[in-house]
C-alpha cells in the first residue's frame, strides 16, 4: 500500500500555486495544458506502460469527449455538468467498440490498428457536418457553479487539477488490486495469467476503456477551457504526442505521465517563445530542436525520467507483511475428489507433420505423485499444455473427475482445481514475489475494477494477500516476499511459481521441471514439501529430468519417448525396464 | 460507370500503388531488421524529391550540408563509443565514411548546382545525399537505442521525423515544387495514355522488388539481415555485426524513399510535409502485408493505390478515411487467422 502523504503534499502545492504572489497568469495556462495532457498520458501509462498495449489513437478519444460536450451544450443547450457523464460514456462505449476490434490484435498489429482508426476518426471529425467540419464548434458555455463561471484559465485550473489528482489516485488504487495484478501481468504474455483464470481479452478491454475515459475527461475539460473545438488537436500527430509524453515521463508510472506532460508542454513553450530570439529565421526551428531533444532524452534515459528521478530517493525497505490470520474461503470443490482425478486417453497432438504427442494414455489418482519423464523432445511439456488447455488436442480425450474437458480454455481448467508451473518461468519480474503469488489466488477473489478504484476491495484484498503470504511461507521464501520477482535466482523463481500454483487451492498440481536450477538442499526441501502436499490430499504430476529426485519421490512414473508412452510403473520397475534404458542411453552394444 | 473512367482510375491507382509498394517494402525491411517503425520514411521521400527538383532548377539544396553535418555527428558518436580503444585505422575509416565522403558529395553538388545539371546527375546526387542522411541518422539516433523496446524506438522515430520535417521547411521553404520528368514521351494504348514517367515507375518498382528478393535470397549480406531480423542475439553470436545490418537497412530504406520521391515529383507537386501522408499509406500496405511478407506488401500497396484512386473519384472528401479504415477489417482477419502466440516482450 502506498503512502498517501506525498500525494497530499502535491495536492496542497498545486492548490497553492495560483495564490502565490506575482504568479504570471501565463504559467497558469501552461499548468492547465499540463493537466489536460497528463490525464491522457495517465491512461496511456496504464494501457502502454503497464498493460503493454501501445495506442496511437488516444487523441481520438479526447476528441470524442470534447465533441460530445460541444454538440450537446451548444446545439441542445445541456448544462456542462450533465454532459460530463455523457462525454465519459461516449468515450467509454466507443472504446468498447474499437477495443473489441483492436485488442484482439496481437503484437505489432495493435499499435498499427490504433494508428489506422486514429487517422480515420480525425478525418471523420473534419468532414462531418454536425461537428462543424474543419471549423469545428465554437461558443461552448464555460463550466459554472451557481453564478460563478469558470471563464478564466485560473478558475478552471482547479477543475483540471482535481480531475488529475483524483484520476491518479483512482488509477493507482486500481493497479494495487486483484484486477491491477491481472493488468500488470498482461505485458508478459497471456499464457501465465490465463493459467490462473485471468480473462486476458477482458482485462485488455478494461484498460482500454479506462484510458479512453481518462482521455474523454481531458477532452471535456479541454472543450470548456478553450470554449471551442476543431479537429486539429485530435489528429494522428496529437496521438503520437500523447504517447511520447508517456514514454518521456516513464511509461510504467502513473506520475510519470504527469511529469512527462510537464516536460513536454514546458519544453515546447520555452522553445516556441525563446528560440526565435536565439536563432532568428523562418519558423519551425522549435520543431527541429524539439525532435532532437526528444531523441537525446531517450538516449540518456530510455526508461523515462520518473524512474530515473526516483532512483535518487532512498530505497523503501520492504512492505508490510500481510496479516496471515485472515482465511480465504476454499475453492468450491466438486464432490468426490478421490479416485481417478485425471484421465488422459489416447491424447494426440500434431504440429503439421510432427506428432509431438502420439496417442498417450495415463491417469493420476488422488493422493499420488506421478512423474512424466523422457528425453528432451519427448512431448512432456506438450502433454502439460494439452491438459491445461493451452493447446487443444488433435484427437483423444482428457477427463477430470470423469468429466471430459477436451479443448476447454485454461481459465476453465484451473477452476477444476488443476494448477501448474512453467518450464520457462513466467513471472512478472517487476512485481514483488507477494504480488506474483497473489495472481494464483485470482479466482478466489471477487473485487472488480470499480470497487478496487474506490478501495472497497480491501477486505477481499487482505485475504488474497494473506493466502499468498501463507503459501510463500510454506515454500520457504518468506524472506523474499517483498523483493521483485525478477531479482530472485532462477531456482527461487521456480519455487515462487509453485507458491503461485498452490494459491489456486488445487487438487492436482502440475509441475514442469520444478527442480531445475535448484541446489541439492533446495531439492530435498522441495521433495519434502511435495510429499507433505500429497499426504495432505493433493496430487502432483511432474515433469523432471533429475532422475535421483524423481525416483525417490514419485509413486508412479510414465515414460515418454518421441511422443509415445514406452513404459509406466513404479520407480523400481522403470529403473530396470530395457525400453527406458534404451531411450535414455541408446542401444546397448 | 464507364469503362474508360474505370481503366483510368485503375491506372492511376497502380501508379500510386507502385510507390506505396516501394515504401511499404522499405518499412518492412527496416522494421524487420532494426524494430524501428520508420516514420521518417516520408521525409526520405520529400528530401529525395525536393533535392532532385532543386538541383534540376539550378538551386543548391540544403540537404547536402545536412548530410555533412550528420556525418560529423556520426564521426563524433563513433569516436565517443570507441574512446577507450581508439586507434588510427578506426579514426581514419570513420573519418573517410562520415566526413570525407559527404564533403566530396557536397563539393560536387555545389559545383553542379550552379550549372543546371542534366537529369541523371540530379538523380544520382539526390540519391547519394539522402542515402548518406539515412545511414548517419541510424548511427546517431537509433544505434544507441538498439537495445530498447519497440515503443522507445518508435518515439525516437517520431522525434527524428519532427526534426527532419522542420529542417525540410528550412531547406525547401513552404512552396511546393515539381521536378522534370525522368523519362519524357508517352504512347497510347486504346483509351489509355502511358507516360514515360509512369512506365518508369512500374519498371523501377518491379526491378526493386526483384532486386530485394535476390538480395535476401542469394547474398550473404541479405541472409545476415534476415538473421538479424529473426534473432538479434543469435545473429550476433554467429558473428554478424548487427549495427552493420541496421546501417544496410537504413541505406536501402533511404534510397528507396528518395527514389520514390524522385518518381512522384514530376507527377505531383510535393511540399516539405507531403512525405508523412505518403509514407503512412506505404505503411498501410506494409501492415496489410503483416510487416513480414514482401510480395503481400506489394499486392496490398496496389490495392491501397486503387482504393485511393476510386475513393478520390467517388467520395473525395472521405478519401483518407476510407484508405485508413481499410486496415481495420484486414487487421481483424489477420489476427483471427493467426494463432495466438505467446510473445515475451522487452
Amino acid at each position: 500500500m502506498q503512502s498517501r502523504l506525498p500525494i497530499l503534499i502535491f495536492a496542497l502545492l498545486m492548490a497553492a500555486i495560483p495564490h502565490l504572489p506575482g504568479m504570471p497568469p501565463f504559467w497558469i495556462v501552461l499548468l492547465d495544458n499540463i493537466g489536460l495532457a497528463a490525464l491522457v498520458a495517465m491512461g496511456l501509462v496504464l494501457l502502454t506502460g503497464v498493460g503493454g498495449l501501445t495506442s496511437f489513437g488516444q487523441a481520438a478519444f479526447v476528441g470524442f469527449g470534447a465533441y460530445t460536450t460541444a454538440v450537446l451544450s451548444t446545439a441542445y443547450g445541456l448544462s456542462p455538468w450533465l454532459t460530463l457523464p455523457l462525454s465519459l460514456v461516449v468515450s467509454g462505449s466507443l472504446a468498447v467498440l474499437l477495443g473489441l476490434i483492436t485488442v484482439r490484435l496481437s503484437g505489432h498489429y495493435l499499435p498499427l490498428g490504433t494508428l489506422a482508426w486514429g487517422l480515420g476518426l480525425f478525418y471523420l471529425f473534419s468532414k462531418l457536418e454536425f461537428l462543424g467540419r474543419n471549423d469545428g464548434i465554437s461558443a461552448i458555455p464555460p463550466l459554472s457553479i451557481g453564478t460563478f463561471k469558470m471563464l478564466s484559465p485560473g478558475s478552471i485550473y482547479y477543475a483540471i487539477w482535481v480531475a488529475v489528482i483524483v484520476s491518479a489516485v483512482l488509477t493507482m488504487n486500481l493497479l494495487d488490486s486483484r484486477t491491477g495484478r491481472a493488468i500488470r501481468a498482461l505485458r508478459r504474455g497471456h499464457v501465465a495469467a490465463e493459467a490462473f483464470g485471468v480473462h486476458t481479452p477482458r482485462a485488455k478491454l478494461l484498460v482500454f476503456i479506462h484510458a479512453a475515459v481518462l482521455a474523454g475527461l481531458s477532452g471535456w475539460l479541454y472543450a470548456h477551457l478553450q470554449r471551442a473545438v476543431n479537429p486539429t488537436p485530435f489528429g494522428a500527430q496529437a496521438g503520437i504526442e500523447y504517447l511520447f509524453i508517456a514514454v518521456v515521463g516513464g511509461a510504467g508510472y502513473v506520475w510519470g505521465g504527469v511529469l512527462g506532460a510537464a516536460i513536454v508542454v514546458v519544453l515546447k513553450e520555452v522553445l516556441q517563445s525563446y528560440l526565435p530570439l536565439i536563432l532568428p529565421g523562418s519558423g519551425q526551428v522549435e520543431t527541429i530542436v524539439f525532435g532532437i531533444m526528444l531523441v537525446a532524452l531517450l538516449q540518456l534515459a530510455p526508461g523515462g525520467l520518473w524512474p530515473w528521478l526516483i532512483s535518487f530517493l532512498p530505497e523503501r525497505t520492504g512492505g508490510r507483511k500481510p496479516d496471515t490470520s485472515l482465511k480465504l474461503e476454499h475453492r468450491a470443490r466438486a464432490a468426490g475428489e478421490s479416485g481417478v482425478l485425471l484421465q488422459v486417453e489416447k491424447a494426440r497432438k500434431q504440429f503439421g507433420g510432427v506428432v509431438a504427442v502420439n496417442n498417450v494414455s495415463f491417469d493420476v489418482q488422488a493422493r499420488e505423485i506421478v512423474a512424466l519423464i523422457g528425453p528432451n523432445g519427448a512431448g512432456k511439456s506438450t502433454t502439460f499444455n494439452l491438459i491445461t488447455g493451452v493447446l487443444s488436442a488433435t484427437s483423444g480425450s482428457i477427463s477430470v473427475l470423469g468429466r471430459k474437458v477436451d479443448n476447454a480454455p485454461p481459465q476453465e481448467i484451473v477452476k477444476l482445481g488443476i494448477s501448474r508451473t512453467f518450464q520457462h518461468v513466467k513471472l512478472v519480474p517487476d512485481m514483488t514475489v507477494l504480488e506474483n503469488v497473489a495472481i494464483g489466488a485470482h479466482l478466489r477473489g471477487h473485487s472488480g475494477p470499480i470497487s478496487s478504484m474506490l478501495r472497497l476491495d480491501r477486505a477481499d484484498e487482505a485475504k488474497l494477500l494473506a493466502e499468498a503470504a501463507r503459501q510463500i511461507e510454506r515454500v520457504g521464501l518468506a524472506e523474499q516476499m517483498h523483493q521483485l520477482a525478477g531479482s530472485l535466482s532462477l531456482g527461487q523463481q521456480r519455487i515462487v511459481e509453485i507458491a503461485r500454483a498452490l494459491c489456486v487451492d488445487p487438487m492436482l498440481l502440475l509441475l514442469d521441471e520444478p527442480a531445475a536450477g535448484l541446489r541439492h538442499m533446495e531439492k530435498q526441501r522441495l521433495a519434502t514439501l511435495l510429499r507433505e502436499l500429497r499426504d495432505g490430499g493433493m496430487s502432483v504430476l511432474l515433469v523432471e529430468h533429475d532422475m535421483g529426485f524423481v525416483m525417490n519421490l514419485a509413486d508412479r512414473i510414465v515414460v515418454l519417448d518421441f511422443g509415445t508412452k514406452i513404459a509406466e510403473g513404479t520407480p523400481a520397475t522403470i529403473k530396470t525396464n530395457p525400453e527406458v534404458i534404451k531411450a535414455y542411453l541408446g542401444v546397448a552394444a | 460507370m464507364n469503362t474508360t473512367i474505370m481503366l483510368f482510375l485503375v491506372q492511376d491507382g497502380i501508379t500510386n500503388g507502385a510507390i506505396y509498394a516501394l515504401l511499404g517494402l522499405a518499412l518492412v525491411l527496416v522494421f524487420a531488421v532494426t524494430r524501428v517503425i520508420l516514420i521518417p520514411q516520408g521525409e526520405f521521400v520529400t528530401y529525395g524529391a525536393l533535392t532532385y527538383a532543386s538541383l534540376a532548377a539550378g538551386q543548391m539544396p540544403g540537404t547536402g550540408k545536412l548530410a555533412l553535418a550528420l556525418g560529423i555527428g556520426a564521426f563524433v558518436f563513433d569516436l565517443f563509443v570507441a574512446r577507450k580503444a581508439l586507434h588510427a585505422r578506426l579514426i581514419l575509416r570513420s573519418c573517410i565514411t562520415n566526413i570525407v565522403l559527404p564533403a566530396i558529395v557536397l563539393a560536387l553538388t555545389l559545383y553542379f548546382a550552379a550549372q543546371k545539371p542534366p537529369v541523371p546527375v540530379c538523380i544520382a546526387l539526390s540519391l547519394v545525399i539522402v542515402a548518406m542522411i539515412g545511414v548517419y541518422l541510424y548511427r546517431i539516433a537509433f544505434q544507441p537505442l538498439a537495445h530498447t523496446s519497440v515503443l522507445v524506438l518508435l518515439i525516437a522515430s517520431v522525434g527524428v521525423h519532427l526534426a527532419l520535417q522542420g529542417l525540410g521547411l528550412l531547406f525547401f521553404g513552404a512552396e511546393g515544387q515539381r521536378g522534370p520528368a525522368v523519362l519524357s514521351g508517352a504512347f497510347t494504348a486504346g483509351a489509355l495514355r502511358f507516360t514515360g514517367q509512369s512506365i518508369t515507375v512500374y519498371a523501377i518498382t518491379i526491378a526493386f522488388i526483384v532486386a530485394l528478393w535476390l538480395f535476401f535470397g542469394l547474398t550473404l549480406y541479405g541472409k545476415a539481415l534476415r538473421a538479424t531480423a529473426v534473432n538479434r542475439l543469435g545473429a550476433r553470436l554467429a558473428g554478424i555485426r548487427t549495427t552493420l545490418s541496421g546501417q544496410i537497412a537504413f541505406l536501402l530504406a533511404s534510397v528507396i524513399g528518395a527514389l520514390s520521391g524522385i518518381m512522384i515529383v514530376p507527377i505531383t507537386t510535393l511540399y516539405y510535409d507531403s512525405g508523412f501522408l505518403i509514407g503512412l499509406k506505404g505503411f498501410v500496405a506494409a501492415i496489410i502485408g503483416g510487416l513480414v511478407s514482401y510480395p503481400l506488401t506489394a499486392v496490398a500497396a496496389l490495392v491501397v493505390g486503387i482504393v485511393e484512386a476510386f475513393s478520390s473519384f467517388y467520395a473525395s472528401n472521405y478519401k483518407e478515411v476510407i484508405v485508413f479504415m481499410l486496415l481495420i477489417p484486414v487487421l481483424l482477419l489477420r489476427s483471427l487467422a493467426a494463432p495466438a502466440v505467446e510473445e515475451e516482450k522487452d
